[in-house]
């Protein structure tokens, strides 16, 4: 069941979510009120005035983890399908993956020395 | 009837009945249970005006979530701010397709008899297919922060990506553990695995206890639920939302803690087996889904009871927990179970 067959029924499901969102909201609009106010359009501001610009600044240490975890993430993905052979690969399997697991290892410990995890 | 159509007309029955479950009566229960239950601890008497119990209490929110009026900001990017409810919603309900329900039922049809896996999809991608879609999720959640022009929703946005992302890395590495000893990817084999040999849990103590923390970080339940931290942030990335598009950012939580605690079923606790019981025949097969949704309720059960029992972590503590704790931990648990299955031991 490898084949594009199997995965027919996932796009059965997607296709059915699709229909279903839309057939909620759908009866939103038709049953819900529309009376559009120049206040009720206004963002959120705790009932007042705004006070000043909504896009403003963000830290630069999200930039960072999202890099960061753009980094891992492909790494840990090569685990997988190594994961799945090691029983039949054993120790020498297990061994030629140590260098790549300690350069991920490395990586970790050189951006907790550089202070990346830190949130001040 | 041609197998392929069978095939069909089955995959067609199978998500009828687990959208049935999850979306018709699970979701409006656990939103009923979990009101019930914070009223429960915090000794007040919760919900229970309408109907028995309070149960059709849902169902009086969904019919009041219709008749909202559906607001789109003015400053808000119109297009993408209504697309996020869909990037989140969609995927959520979608990610119950890899995960196996029961054994397998056997249909008898214009004479012949067919065995019909209870799982929607047994693709080979397996459990890689969930955590695509999770990660889609995300989109929605950073869309929806974004495109609504507001503060608050921003800052919620970009919180909660991030602490997704954070722990999304300690449960997928944790989870390698399992796919070790499985040899597959495919939940169905991880069941069949857990069934010849020991609930996965056992051995991978550490690897389950991370997913499970995780599970939480990644639903953005308490202790992690930052993202709505509504004392500072009003509502956090659904800020802006109204009418049935908020119901959907809401749906969409809810049935991610349902798929979370399936699949932590699923890895760690047998799925659907039980030890020393074969499941066959029809009886078998309902035998089976029952003691699925039991152990899933169990989960669902913790989720709830975790969130009114503790408090709120900081936005530093959560970082440090999942990049300086969880993240070594879950490379020793992967080296642990590398070396049992390399020795043969596991």
């Amino acid at each position: 069941m490898g084949t594009a067959e199997a995965f027919l029924p996932i796009l059965l499901m997607l296709t059915a979510a699709m229909a279903i969102a839309a057939l909620l909201l759908l009866l939103n609009t038709l049953l819900g009120r529309k009376v559009k106010t120049v206040r009720k359009l206004a963002p959120y501001e705790s009932g007042m005035p705004l006070l000043d610009a909504t896009r403003k600044r963000i830290s630069v240490k999200f930039f960072i983890i999202a890099m960061i975890f753009i980094i891992f993430d492909a790494e840990t993905a090569f685990f997988y399908p190594w994961a799945v052979v090691l029983r039949d690969g054993g120790w020498p399997l297990l061994l030629a993956m140590m260098p790549f697991l300690g350069i991920l290892v490395f990586a970790d410990i050189y951006l907790w020395k550089k202070g990346a995890f830190d949130w001040e | 009837m041609s197998p392929e159509l069978f095939n069909v007309a089955a995959a067609g029955a199978k998500i009828a009945f687990v959208w049935g479950v999850v979306l018709a009566a699970l979701l409006p229960m656990l939103i009923w249970a979990e009101r019930r239950v914070a009223a429960f601890i915090q000794d007040r008497p919760g919900p229970n005006r309408v109907g028995p119990l309070g149960l059709f209490q849902s169902l009086a929110d969904a019919i009041k979530f219709f008749m909202k009026e559906d607001v789109t900001p003015t400053y808000a990017d119109r297009f993408l701010f209504n697309l996020a409810p869909w990037i989140t919603l969609v995927p959520a309900i979608t990610t119950f397709a890899i995960i196996p329900f029961g054994s397998s039922l056997p249909v008898t049809l214009g004479g012949q008899t067919y065995d019909v896996p209870l799982i929607i999809a047994d693709v080979n991608v397996g459990v890689l297919y969930m955590f695509a879609l999770t990660s889609i999720g995300i989109y929605g959640i950073v869309l929806a922060g974004y495109t609504s022009n507001d503060k608050f929703s921003l800052l919620g946005g970009i919180r909660s990506s991030a602490q997704i992302i954070s722990y999304e890395l300690a449960m997928g590495i944790s989870a390698i553990g399992v796919f070790m000893t499985a040899g597959s990817l495919r939940l169905p084999e991880v069941v069949a695995y857990q069934q010849q040999h020991i609930w996965n849990v056992v051995p991978q103590i550490l690897g389950a206890v991370i997913f499970i923390i995780s599970a939480f970080a990644e639903t953005n339940r308490l202790p992690f639920d930052l993202p709505e931290a509504e004392a500072e942030l009003v509502a956090g990335y659904h800020t802006e939302y109204s009418a049935f598009k908020f119901a959907m950012f809401f749906m969409g939580e809810y049935a991610n803690m349902v798929a979370a605690s399936a699949l932590i079923v699923t890895l760690y606790f047998g799925g659907w087996s039980l030890p020393g019981i074969a499941f066959t025949g029809v009886a078998g097969a309902l035998l089976s889904i029952a003691v699925f949704a039991a152990k899933t309720g169990l989960f669902i059960f913790i989720f709830l009871w975790v969130r009114w029992t503790l408090p709120r972590f900081r936005y530093d503590q959560l970082m440090d927990l999942g990049w300086k704790v969880f993240l070594p931990l879950s490379v020793l648990n992967l080296l642990y179970v590398a070396i049992l299955v390399a020795a043969g031991k596991a």
